[in-house]
């Protein structure tokens, strides 16, 4: 409930428009990486790009540090038109993927190198760099050089150094993906707290959606140089917009067929019921999406719609759940069973079983 | 920074694009500067004495280029797959002929076998002439090709003998299979860089040609001897083609090398093997000795009274007062020379390579600073000082007060040995993170204070090896300061093939080695810093 509602609060303070990206296009020779693009993020959010590699995800980002500049478009940062000032007249701190740390520096000099040119004096750099060492959870590890550290440390030190010049904007351009499972995942943890206390406006570039789903305030879908779609991670799972964000965050079904009626879809010579579509006129072909976990099985009442009669033609095991492929004649569905679901029905492979596709969690998409 | 890469482009353009340029147009005038085609070039043709030299210098390159790299390829195999003992002085003695000027192997060999030699008879006649050229060039060339291959060679992995020695594979054709055409690539580069090398060169003919003409020496001749610089911009084109070719083939056949060992590859640890290895030290024994007697025979000879009547001992030879009127001024003038090459060259190798390196976009501009860094290599010394002496002694060029003065001996190295430099560098910086610039704006961080703080530091060990190089190579070129010295900046190299060309051999040894010895001696305390003060400064490398 608590996070939700804070992400609803951070979902309303978009209208103060912190970041304005307008109209943004980006093309490299014959290829645009980026096509008039807008978007909007508000102060103190925290805005992931989520998208396939190669979607421009890594280009809006490089567009609105400027360094990589827009070929057209325009970005404004806290009112202020910065579209064709260079990286050193924004007001940005930046982790790559890489860290990109000065390895012949040590840690302290690497936090403290954007302090030491802005005319402070000594004891004033050491006591904050002290202080953001802390603040990262490596109090003691200043004396020692990057190639002394693990890459989770290194990553903390990166964004330590990002911070250290109290940005009003903080880049991270896939700062986990260089880090083993275990690790990343107390880091995403970590960040997002610290993003929180500090309450900085934060943009990261991610392929993955787990870590969009569970650190983004708002995720960005991108494809092919757009935008797919914003909004909440829950809006996002719970009602992508296109068919490309249903198929790219998380697992989805896929039935293809036809609109018989603004309510009805058939697939082969099964029909199923949906909520009303507007947009569609009937006889459109169009793709049917529902995710794995909302096949239906326990408790169905005997008038339950679109119910169906499937045999269970593979059972994979993932662990906390199994993976069932199933088989409804015309169409076959991937669903998510739990253990204890599995033990309760008695479900093996070859057996037959009764299934519904809850008419509600049914997405239609043109095809 | 594209300003930079602009700068570096004008740069590049004067010192190497515009030399060569002129070069062209002054083949197609005749000697009072009217343009007249092609005549120079069918006389050129029709003259069978100077073609004939075309042919020579294609002939000696060939049967050199024969001879270098499979002995290189034994030497280069033996330093990397055997178990050799001493490894590193095996190593280091391939590498001494690198410090010698080309005209020290063609002394040695006029004390060894000339006509008063030693072993005069063991050749079967005179060694002036092709022979004692293909000689002389072995020993110059031997080290290049020993470089080339044992990078080639050292580049293995043991995984892909473990798998052929796995599916039960022969001695022989694993070595056809695997080791072969791993190599294959380096053979080539060798060939290439040996066959340019031998047709460039102009100090081992000069000295021990005879009567044998190469293309080098006829530009000599052309230029110095008849001062006829049409004929020699002519016989200059004629000399550049086949060295560009050369670069040509070993350009097309790098690009076709990519990543033979893979970031997974396990390097390969030769395992000691009795026979082998007993077979492979003697053979490194006998060409080391080779070297040695060559290196040896020049040293002797220097010291020596009156060759082959009075054997006493003498340092006379190495007052140089007498046998050449700048006396000890052209060692310290080639010094100085070197010196400033060394400087000038690594800043401006390593700032260049590093503007076009780590400049965004800018393509086109990007490429013709490449294009620039790379036509040196193709293009012989000689050439090249031909095109200076064109370009910067016309009555127009605003650059004309550079003439006969040593700033223009220290460009003209610069220029001459730009590529190994730039590609050096290049190397180094590609190995550098490429966000380090992104940061340091994302700090307000200044881009030249982390040029100087972070890419520099990070870039010495590469820096220093550009520095000797420009150094060891300055202290020794002979080709392309032949032409571009006055008498008040006279070099070593220069001075030693006058008193040679004047008949003191034994003087011309004496400053032979003192080059030997101070580009050595700089090479050595290179060694030595490395090992013990960079160490230091390098401590954040360590794990």
């Amino acid at each position: 409930m608590d996070q939700a509602l804070r992400r609803k609060v951070g979902a309303e303070k978009v209208t103060t428009g912190y970041l304005e990206v307008r109209n943004l296009t980006k093309r490299f020779g014959d290829f645009t990486a980026l096509r008039d693009v807008s978007l909007d993020v508000g102060e103190g959010e925290f805005v992931c790009f989520l998208g396939p590699s190669g979607c421009g995800k890594t280009t809006l980002l490089r567009a609105i540090a400027g360094l990589e500049p827009q070929s057209s478009g325009t970005i404004r940062q806290k009112g202020t038109d910065v579209s064709s000032l260079p990286p050193s007249r924004r007001d940005f701190g930046i982790v790559f993927q890489s860290y990109a740390l000065f390895p012949n520096l040590t840690v302290g000099d690497n936090v403290g190198y954007g302090l030491a040119s802005r005319r402070k004096r000594r004891a004033e750099i050491a006591a904050r760099v002290t202080e953001l060492l802390a603040l990262v959870g490596l109090p003691t590890e200043g004396a020692k050089y990057p190639a002394q550290l693990s890459g989770g440390q290194q990553q903390r030190v990166a964004l330590a150094r990002a911070l250290a010049t109290s940005p009003g904007l903080l880049l991270l351009d896939e700062p986990l993906s260089a880090l083993d499972a275990r690790v990343r995942l107390r880091l995403r943890h970590e960040i997002k707290a610290l993003q929180r206390r500090l309450g900085v406006t934060t943009i990261m570039v991610t392929h993955d959606q787990e870590e969009a789903l569970t650190m983004a305030d708002r995720i960005v879908v991108m494809n092919h140089g757009a935008i797919e779609q914003v909004g909440t991670p829950q809006e996002i799972y719970r009602a992508p917009a296109t068919a490309f964000v249903a198929d790219f965050v998380g697992s989805m079904n896929f039935l293809d067929g036809t609109l018989e009626a603004p309510d009805r879809v058939r697939l082969g010579k099964i029909a199923v019921a949906c909520s009303a579509q507007d947009g569609l006129a009937p006889g459109a072909r169009v793709r049917v999406s529902i995710r794995p976990e909302d096949v239906r099985v326990r408790d169905l009442p005997a008038d339950a719609p679109n119910r169906l009669g499937v045999t269970v033609a593979d059972l994979d095991f993932v662990g906390a759940f199994c993976r069932a492929s199933l088989d409804a004649g015309d169409v076959t569905l991937m669903a998510d069973f739990s253990s204890n679901l599995i033990r309760d029905l008695g479900v093996v492979v070859g057996g037959r079983l009764d299934v519904a596709l809850p008419p509600d969690r049914l997405r239609i998409f043109a095809a | 920074m594209r300003v930079g890469v602009v700068a570096i482009v004008v740069m590049l353009l004067a010192i190497v694009g515009l030399p060569l340029w002129a070069l062209l147009v002054k083949g197609f005038e005749d000697v009072d500067g009217r343009f007249v085609g092609l005549a120079n070039y069918a006389a050129y043709f029709a003259t069978p004495a100077l073609f004939n030299s075309a042919l020579n210098s294609f002939e000696v390159a060939v049967v050199t280029m024969v001879v270098v790299v499979p002995l290189a390829f034994l030497y280069a195999y033996a330093l990397t797959r055997t178990v050799l003992p001493l490894r590193w002085l095996f190593q280091g003695i391939s590498l001494v002929p690198i410090f010698a000027p080309s005209l020290l192997p063609g002394i040695a060999l006029i004390y060894l076998f000339g006509t008063q030699g030693f072993f005069k008879g063991l050749v079967g006649g005179e060694i002036y002439g092709m022979k004692g050229i293909v000689i002389a060039q072995i020993f110059y060339c031997f080290p290049h090709a020993v470089l080339i291959l044992t990078t080639a060679l050292r580049t293995a992995d043991a995984r892909l003998y473990e798998a052929a020695d796995a599916l039960g594979a022969s001695k022989l054709r694993v070595f056809l299979t695997v080791t072969l055409p791993g190599a294959k690539y380096g053979v080539v580069s060798a060939a290439m860089v040996v066959f340019t090398m031998v047709i460039t060169d102009f100090g081992v003919a000069k000295v021990i040609g005879g009567n044998f003409n190469v293309l080098a020496t006829d530009v000599y001749k052309q230029v110095i001897g008849q001062q006829n610089f049409s004929m020699g911009a002519v016989v200059g084109m004629v000399l550049l083609a086949p060295a560009a070719l050369a670069f040509a083939v070993d350009r097309l056949v790098q690009r076709k090398q990519v990543a033979l060992l893979t970031a997974r590859a396990v390097p390969l640890v030769p395992k000691p093997k009795f026979a082998r290895d007993a077979l492979f030290t003697l053979f490194c024994i006998t060409v080391s000795i080779g070297i040695l007697t060559i290196l040896g025979m020049a040293a002797w000879g220097s010291l020596i009274k009156y060759w082959p009547y009075n054997l006493s001992l003498t340092l006379a030879n190495y007052d140089f007062e007498k046998f050449d009127s700048s006396g000890w001024d052209s060692f310290y003038n080639s010094v100085y020379m070197a010196a400033g090459a060394a400087v000038f060259g690594t800043v401006l190798t390593f700032v260049g390579a590093w503007l076009t390196e780590r400049t965004k976009g800018f393509g086109a501009m990007r490429g013709l600073v490449q294009l620039l860094a790379f036509l040196p290599m193709a293009v012989p010394g000689l050439v090249l000082g031909l095109g200076y002496i064109f370009f910067f002694n016309a009555s127009g060029n605003p650059f004309n007060f550079l003439y006969a003065t040593m700033a223009i001996l220290v460009i003209n190295t610069v220029a001459h040995f730009y590529t190994v430099g730039h590609l050096t560098a290049t190397t180094a910086l590609k190995q550098i993170d490429p966000e380090f610039e992104a940061v340091s704006a994302s700090l307000k961080v200044p881009v030249w204070r982390t040029f100087l703080r972070v890419t520099v530091p990070i870039c010495l060990p590469a820096i220093l090896d550009i520095a000797i190089y420009l150094f060891v190579n300055a202290m020794t070129t002979v080709s392309s300061v032949i032409f571009l010295y006055s008498p008040d900046t006279k070099l070593a190299s220069v001075a030693a093939l006058n008193i040679e060309e004047a008949g003191t051999t034994a003087a011309a040894a004496a400053l032979c080695m003192v080059i030997v010895a101070t580009s050595a001696t700089v090479k050595a305390l290179h060694l030595v810093a490395d090992r013990f003060l960079f160490a230091r400064l390098q401590r954040w490398r360590l794990r």
